[in-house]
């Protein structure tokens, strides 16, 4: 038997977590640790400092980013959370950035400046949960068509937009459509 | 109601702007689209174009026409009902796909996988890279107009499909991995069948890089065209024979070994241009490569069970049913609720044909993920496809787009 996962680097971990602590000291907001990985959440104000500083100090130098993923924890508040998956290929490490939002309406920077490729991945979220990345140089729907309405993967979003069409029930929804209303 | 009011933003005139540049509004260059149905854009991916004569001016990839919403779907679903949604990602490497989902939940719930299904899955993995690799190089060869290496990849590929089904009952979508181990043990006649692949595999690949290695029109259609530096590949998230193409040397099955890959020995082969060609020929290396550590798996594939025993993870075997009251129950449970994994959540990644391919899992406790992302290679490969086109011909830009190998359904998701 041999375990999937491997938890070697958490000393290293841990130190880079001490000196962000030191460096941003009112911005972290917990960090925590599971099954081998590190969350460090911070707020969203200094969201783009630590982003910069991680991808540019040498102990840390998390030069890849991964992932952009968003999360509705739907109905805790604050309600939504952006998780950014950095890696450093040369300590070959991963840590896991997370900012929590409250909803309506998220609003986050974005990390374009930092690392290019957090493009596609923010305009993803934006698409598909809503959540506004302040100074996005092409904030657009990606996945979806321009004129869809809602944000589908929130989680207050039905799988189902509207009721079946079935015999007993066909003048009953036909009434619900869009060409029924003109 | 105005479409505004629902929160919904249309391409304004001015976005549309930031796009294209100013010409395209004089006339002076003509904005055309490439796609979504186009033969050379390996599915349904739009392009808009702007061109001056033959040369791109911008190019602006438009995704979406093959989104499924597989993310929302999986939080509808129980951890093992997710599978096989994910083999229609990418559903050229849905083994892959198997592996990176199957770990998540394996990591998430603290699972131990023995070793002879670590072994397997290893093997099946790779062979899906050669499988994956082939119709890259046939499609690929085929958008520059060489159509006979088509063929042949496909009949390549066809023996190791054979090897698929034989192992999952399925050719392409297999679902054969599972949380803690794997559906079912392998087949007799297995070992002699990834034999014989093994004996014929070298020689041909050998045939289709002569075939297009030596070839003058080749070299002319892909030395020095999309090129990309590594720092521009690694600053837009490109990973895989694109990354690697580009000189960067980084696979994650050999700098972060997950599964069982630090037991085999294997090279990582790199370009340094970072043109069409260095990938090309990352590609073509990477495919005997797997072809070795096929080999060496097939050599030291050890015994022993297939599936952990944790019957919290793992459904008993058929035959407990009939004796054991225990077994009936843990069968209803994991069949009807599933099994509920820890509050938490994790990321795994594995190095899929097309690069650094991850599942994020986000658990609330229940027996139904909160929330499953996909890290698709894809689609962080085709957000860096307008820097490596920049000044290149139209007919350059198919080559590039092949060059990447994209699979839309794993872009799309």
């Amino acid at each position: 038997m041999q375990r999937l996962y491997r938890n070697n680097g958490m000393a290293e971990l841990a130190q880079i977590v001490e000196k962000l602590k030191v460096k941003f000291p009112t911005a972290i907001e917990n960090v925590r640790e599971f099954r081998g990985e590190v969350t460090v959440q911070v707020g969203p104000d200094a969201l783009v400092e630590m982003a910069m500083y991680l991808r540019d100090d040498p102990d840390c130098d998390f030069n890849f980013l991964s992932d952009v993923s968003g999360v509705d924890y739907y109905p805790e508040e604050p309600r939504f959370g952006v998780n950014y998956h950095l890696l450093s290929m040369k300590h070959k490490q991963r840590l896991r950035l997370k900012v929590r939002l409250k909803g309506p309406n998220p609003r986050v920077p974005t990390v374009t400046s930092v690392w290019p490729g957090a493009n596609w991945f923010e305009r993803e979220t934006f698409d598909l949960f809503g959540v506004t990345f302040i100074g996005h140089p092409d904030l657009r729907r990606l996945l979806l068509p321009m004129d869809f309405r809602g944000h589908p993967l929130r989680r207050d979003n039905p799988t189902v937009q509207e009721e079946v069409q079935f015999t007993h029930n066909f003048d009953e929804v036909d009434r619900t459509k869009p060409y029924a209303k003109s | 109601m105005s479409l505004t009011e629902y929160g919904v933003t249309e391409v304004t005139l001015d976005q549309l702007r930031s796009l294209v540049s100013d010409r395209a509004f004089t006339g002076d260059t003509m904005l055309l689209n490439m796609g979504p149905q186009h033969p050379s854009t390996h599915g349904v991916l739009r392009l808009l174009l702007e061109l001056d004569g033959e040369n791109v001016v911008s190019c602006v990839p438009d995704i979406g026409f093959l989104h499924t919403g597989i993310e929302k779907t999986c939080e509808d679903k129980t951890y093992v009902k997710v599978i096989p949604l994910t083999d229609r990602m990418d559903y050229l490497a849905p083994l892959s796909n198997n592996l990176g989902y199957v770990m998540a939940v394996e990591k998430l719930m603290g699972t131990d996988v023995p070793i002879r299904a670590q072994y397997i899955r290893v093997l099946l993995c790779e062979l899906t890279r050669i499988t994956s690799h082939l119709v890259w190089l046939a499609t690929h060869a085929l958008d520059i107009g060489a159509m006979s290496v088509f063929l042949y990849c496909f009949r390549e590929r066809e023996t190791i499909m054979d090897i698929f089904e034989m192992v999952s009952g399925q050719r392409m979508m297999a679902s054969y991995f599972r949380p803690g181990g794997l559906w079912r043990d392998l087949p007799p006649g297995f070992e002699e069948t990834v034999r014989q692949v093994l004996k014929v595999m070298p020689g041909r690949i050998d045939e289709y890089e002569a075939l297009l290695d030596k070839n003058p029109i080749w070299l002319e259609r892909t030395k020095n065209i999309g090129l990309i530096s590594g720092q521009d590949a690694l600053a837009w998230g490109v990973s895989g024979p694109s990354l690697r193409g580009s000189g960067v040397e980084w696979d994650i099955r050999k700098a972060m070994p997950y599964s069982c890959y630090d037991q085999f020995d294997f090279d990582v082969p790199l370009g340094h241009n970072g043109d069409v060609y260095d990938r090309f020929l990352c590609r073509i290396r990477e495919m005997r490569e797997s072809l070795r550590i096929v080999k060496q798996a097939l050599d030291k594939l050890p015994g022993g069970p297939f599936m952990t025993s944790d019957r919290k993870v793992a459904p008993p075997p058929k035959e407990e049913l009939a004796y054991s009251m225990e077994a009936l129950i843990h069968h209803f449970k994991l069949w009807t609720e599933g099994f509920k994994a820890p509050e938490g959540e994790v990321y795994t990644s594995v190095e899929s044909p097309r690069g650094e391919f991850s599942c994020y899992l986000n658990s609330d406790g229940s027996p139904k993920p909160r929330r499953v992302h996909f890290r698709a290679p894809s689609f962080a490969n085709l957000s860096a496809l307008p820097i490596m086109s920049k000044n290149v011909f139209v007919a350059d830009l198919v080559a590039i787009a092949g060059s990447i190998d994209i699979v839309l359904g794993d872009v799309d998701r």
